[in-house]
């Protein structure tokens, strides 16, 4: 690990104004500081920053500080009565002792689990080291993305939380040197294409303060379903996130997200359409699932993602609509 | 027959009730309260750490180091490598009393065998500066394109035969139904929680070396001649281990290096295996590849049997994992040949790891009765108890004590296996598709020699030594429980002194046998010792006993009294001992190893036991679990069935691992291990953890010794993973033949629907 200075942070100015990299709960970034992939040298420590409270809005919505750790999020009464499909997310995420560490803005954050990201004796990550091409690609990558992956990488973006987030039309709001902003979260993540390092819509310095999430239209019910080789620490090899609201039989509303299949939280356009006004029936779950995978580019070992993602996607609205 | 609980209160009123009793294990209080010292915990006075350098290629030639930068380093004090390291010698080869795990030691040449293989070692004042040093040193290799390919056919090389009788070609062509499958089993490693370590630390030409080894008898001997130093001069302590599962049987490469570069720098020196050196430098369980035929009649009866097992191994050592292990005796068939052969990869060496051999061997056989079973339409309990074996027929020998019978018979009770309905995917419980399996399992039970000391001290308690260490199984409470049904004494007046090599020599934790080999040496030294304190008493002026014979004397609850008196009569030990003006009394106790035994001679001496595993199965989601398993052992006599229990269910929660999670994986291009920490190795969670049944048959054995113990570590591996197996294929209709069983395989399954 690379020596490194670090501050406490008493203000967003102050943390803003350091220059330095931000940790949260550091599950993420000291990791990855003991492997040498990250190598900051100035930590600026954000705990203590005002930003740990969660609070219901006056339109109904939600306000989520960034330093709210995920055990505490995913065990607040709000979030386990309106917004189920994230207290799930993030109860199937990690383990118990690394939640609550984790904050939401780290887990937001969070790097990809690609071990050849993971491990400087490769050169060759575009990610890590731009230019210098994918170890992962003819690798092991029976846990790499199946979706958005392009020519320079095909890491998998790990988080259950960021999934149930995406499902739920979340707003990250920012503040950085130039001032505050808000980014959907649709907007938020982006795709590699030829500069994989470059993950997220942050400016250099930004800070995340807090997420907003929208008041849950009343009828909808909400399912997180994470499928995985083991039954607990273990990230998902795919994963659904539901938000559906139906009447007579009809889907009225949905939302749906995909985890550990794509190279950011994937949410799944493609499938919501081939739903919208459609009965919800088990031919139309899989009818939604073909079309939320038709364009997924499988590796040499993570062909079986696909079939896995759909049967994910069918179970997940089959039990959001029952 | 007994469970865990009739053991107990068969034993509770007896006079010896300590034998047989569950009881805790007296370690435990230290291990909560992390005051037990593992090998990693000493912090000797100007102590120094080590920090080995790693090889980027598995294979090819190391063309130059340039240690300059990291010579250069805050902290640093050495830099050790191939042109300046002093002479560590070889262990001589074949030597039983000074194994070594790698017989290369690090640095000898510059040929790379396999990836992570040490190159250098840095020396530094803090952990964290000589790992930094350890990143900045720089190497150029001559790479070749390694070999870690998994699957070991096409095999053109030698056979070597294991056991033969009949004539198998003949009974198979015969044979009214065949099965003919190659089953493969994985790289897996040991992953005790215990990171190996050692902590070197000279005094003079003598050196101490805190140790994480499953042997410190061994240890001594191997480090004295790989360092050129007399037996006497090197002291091993391992007070306790944080498991080891076969990995800490013998030196590595770095139990060396850390005591070579402590004399170089003069100062102690720690080094501590990182997680991922665990994955390469310390061992593994080989890929094993094995393809089975069975012949049999209609009925079901077996008439010839062939294994041909190959197993991978390192460049440098010939490692045989013994997959015949128990084949050869565990059925009756009147034809049957297994061959094994050796396949040479790019990899570390392995090593024995729980159960050896038996383990993936019956992962093979049970499969293969399985499909057998399937292919007969019978019952596959059915099918073991018909070809259940009266003697062993590899050799002609009766066996000391076998119940396999009656673990099926047993365990098929508790199971329920009579429910089971046989076609594939027929069975349901709550929206989820159920598969029943079983297989059988069986250990070698061995003792081997042992020395050991006991005294009764004038402080009133009572002492053993021995030069053995506790993996972690309960080694020092089996002691205590001999000490306490001797002398009457409460655990709490009992010392049991154990992981030092400089004490009376014991055996290696390894193998299952350590219980079997500690009773007898244990019990004539506390006899010993006892008979001395009778004489004691007889003999010194001024106790009530002054002048009897001493034959009439007992010592019980910690008193000396008349054979005629009840013990509160008597006097307690220590007050004899004071007036005697004696500091203790002591005895020696030494036992031979089984096979020197008459009383062993000619009996075949196994352990066995059968393993009933339910699967639950939701198609829609392709997710399974292990629900439910039932195991039923034939150990001998179970000395702490607390304990035993224990080993036997950490055993089966392994077995799930093997089946369905764990397989070090390697990459192809550059043979690395490529998913070597905690998160990515997958073993078993709590989660993952099924509901677990032991029961244990309890009958003694008592060719293998007076207490009627054999061992209890390993068996409890062996069969879950082909029971799991043959349950998912009665749930799924997929056949698993190379493990682990992955959501991939399980995909193919026709069941679409519970
Ligand atoms: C073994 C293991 C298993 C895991 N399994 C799962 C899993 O199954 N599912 C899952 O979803 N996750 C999993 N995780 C990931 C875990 O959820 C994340 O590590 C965690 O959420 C990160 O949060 P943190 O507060 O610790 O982030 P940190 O490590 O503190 O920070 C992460 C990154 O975010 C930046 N950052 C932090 N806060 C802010 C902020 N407010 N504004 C701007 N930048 C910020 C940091 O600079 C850093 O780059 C696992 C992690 C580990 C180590
Ligand atoms: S997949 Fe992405 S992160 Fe992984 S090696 Fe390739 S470029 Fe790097």
């Amino acid at each position: 690990m690379q020596s490194f200075s670090f501050t406490k942070a008493q203000t967003v100015e102050e943390a803003t104004g350091a220059g330095g990299r931000f940790i949260g709960g550091g599950t993420t970034l000291v990791d990855l500081m003991k492997l040498n992939v990250e190598t900051p040298s100035t930590l600026v420590d954000i705990t203590g920053l005002p930003m740990a409270e969660v609070e219901k809005l006056p339109d109904g919505g939600l306000k989520i500080g960034a330093m709210v750790r995920n055990s505490d999020l995913a065990f607040h009464p709000e979030v386990k009565a309106r917004y189920a499909v994230l207290s799930e997310a993030l109860l199937s995420g990690a383990s118990a002792q690394l939640r609550n560490m984790a904050t939401t803005g780290g887990n937001l954050l969070q790097r990809t689990r690609c071990p050849y990201f993971r491990d400087t004796s490769y050169s060759n990550c575009n990610k890590r080291n731009p230019g210098s091409g994918c170890a992962a690609i003819g690798g092991h990558n029976r846990m790499m993305a199946i979706l958005g992956t392009s020519d320079s990488c095909i890491a998998t973006h790990p988080s259950d939380m960021c999934v149930g987030m995406m499902a739920l039309d979340a707003t990250i709001h920012v503040s950085g040197p130039k001032g505050a902003r808000s980014i959907a979260i649709g907007d938020f993540y982006h795709l590699p294409g030829t500069t994989p390092n470059v993950e997220n819509a942050l400016e250099p310095g930004e800070l995340i303060t807090h997420v907003t999430l929208p008041a849950p239209r009343r009828q909808s019910r909400q399912v997180y379903l994470k499928l995985r080789d083991r039954a607990s620490y273990e990230f998902a090899l795919a994963s659904a996130a539901v938000v559906a609201e139906t009447s007579g039989g009809h889907i009225r509303n949905i939302r749906v997200a995909m985890g550990g299949v794509g190279t950011r939280p994937w949410r799944a356009h493609e499938a919501e359409a081939a739903l919208m006004g459609k009965p919800a029936t088990p031919a139309h779950f899989r009818a939604a699932a073909e079309a939320a995978l038709k364009d997924a580019r499988p590796q040499s070992e993570n062909g079986f993602k696909v079939e896995l993602a759909k049967r994910c996607i069918v179970r997940a609205l089959t039990m959001a609509t029952a | 027959m007994a469970t865990q609980e009739s053991t107990a209160a068969k034993m509770a009123g007896s006079p010896h009730g300590i034998i047989g009793r569950p009881v805790a294990r007296i370690d435990g209080p230290l291990k909560t309260t992390g005051t037990a010292e593992y090998a990693g915990d000493f912090h000797l006075p100007g102590m120094v750490h080590a920090v080995p350098v790693q090889a980027t290629v598995a294979s090819g030639v190391l063309r130059h180091l340039d240690v300059s930068a990291a010579q250069a380093m805050p902290g640093v004090l050495e830099v050790l490598h191939r042109g300046n390291i002093e002479r560590i010698y070889r262990a001589v080869p074949n030597d039983p009393n000074a194994t070594v795990s790698e017989t290369r030691p690090a640095f000898e040449d510059d040929r790379l065998y396999y990836w992570g293989q040490y190159i250098a070692l840095v020396v530094a004042e803090t952990p964290e500066q000589a790992t930094a040093a350890a990143a900045a040193v720089k190497a150029e290799y001559a790479a070749e394109t390694p070999d870690v390919r998994r699957e070991l056919e096409p095999f053109a090389g030698k056979w070597h035969t294991v056991s033969e009788r009949g004539k198998v070609d003949d009974a198979l062509a015969a044979a009214a139904v065949k099965v003919d499958q190659t089953y493969g089993t994985p790289v897996e490693t040991h992953n005790p929680i215990e990171l190996h370590a050692t902590v070197a630390a000279w005094e003079g030409d003598r050196v101490t070396l805190y140790e994480s080894t499953q042997g410190v008898v061994n240890h001594r001997n191997a480090m004295a001649q790989i360092l050129g130093v007399p037996r006497e001069h090197v002291t091993v302590i391992t007070r306790f281990l944080g498991s080891g599962f076969g990995g800490k049987l013998f030196p590595w490469a770095h139990c060396a290096l850390a005591a070579v570069a402590s004399r170089r720098v003069q100062r102690p020196v720690k080094l501590v295996v990182t997680r991922t050196m665990m994955f390469s430098n310390v061992g593994h369980r080989p890929v094993t590849e094995q393809r089975f035929r069975l012949g049999a009649g209609a009925d079901g009866k077996l008439v010839a049997l062939q294994q041909d097992a190959l197993n991978h191994t390192s460049l440098v050592d010939a490692y045989d994992e013994g997959c015949g292990e128990a084949t050869p005796y565990l059925y009756s068939v009147p034809n049957l040949k297994v061959a094994s052969a050796l396949v040479q990869r790019n990899v570390g060496s392995p090593m024995a790891m729980r159960g050896p051999g038996a383990v993936p061997g019956l992962f093979a056989m049970e499969s293969a009765m399985d499909e057998l079973a399937v292919a007969l339409k019978m019952d596959p309990v059915e099918l073991r108890l018909k070809n259940d074996a009266v003697k062993d027929e590899s050799n002609g020998n009766p066996f000391s004590s076998r119940h396999l019978r009656e673990c099926l018979e047993t365990g098929s009770a508790k199971f329920g296996w009579s429910r089971r309905t046989a076609e594939v995917g027929s069975m349901r419980r709550d929206g989820k598709v159920l598969g029943w399996g079983v297989a059988a399992a069986s250990w070698g039970a061995y003792r081997f020699a042992c020395a050991t000391t006991v005294e009764l001290g004038a402080d009133g308690r009572a002492r053993a030594r021995c030069a053995t260490q506790d993996i972690g199984t309960g080694l020092y409470t089996i002691f205590a429980q001999v000490l306490a049904e001797k002398t009457g004494l409460p655990f709490e007046r009992i010392d049991v002194l154990l992981g030092d090599s400089s004490m009376p020599e014991g055996p290696l934790s390894g193998g299952s046998w350590s219980t079997a080999t500690v009773l007898p040496a244990v019990a004539e030294a506390a006899e010993g010792a006892i008979a001395s304190m009778l004489a004691v008493a007889s003999s010194t002026p001024g106790t009530p006993f002054a002048g009897a014979d001493a034959k009439t004397l007992r010592l019980t609850e910690g008193r000396v009294h008349r054979a005629s008196e009840p013990a509160a009569q008597g006097v307690p030990f220590e007050q004899i001992l004071k007036k005697a003006r004696l500091n203790r009394v002591s005895a020696d106790g030494r036992s031979g190893s089984a096979f020197e035994d008459p009383k062993a001679r000619g009996l075949s001496m196994h352990s066995f036991g059968a393993q009933f595993v339910e699967v639950e199965w939701e198609p829609e989601i392709a997710r399974l679990r292990v629900s439910r398993v039932v195991t039923v052992i034939d150990a001998g006599r179970i000395i702490n069935p607390r304990a035993g229990a224990n080993q036997i269910k950490g055993a089966v929660v392994m077995g799930v691992g093997m089946a369905l999670l764990e397989e070090t994986v390697y990459d192809p291009r550059n043979g690395q291990p490529i998913n070597a920490n905690l998160a990515d190795y997958r073993m078993v969670t709590c989660p993952d953890t099924p509901q677990i049944d032991v029961t244990f048959l309890d009958y003694p054995d008592y060719a293998l010794n007076s207490y009627g113990a054999r061992g209890i570590g390993e068996i409890g591996l062996a069969g879950v993973a082909p029971a799991i197996t043959s349950a998912v294929y009665h749930a799924t209709g997929v056949r698993v033949r190379r493990l682990p069983v992955r959501i991939e395989d399980l995909l193919r399954s026709e069941i679409r629907q519970a």
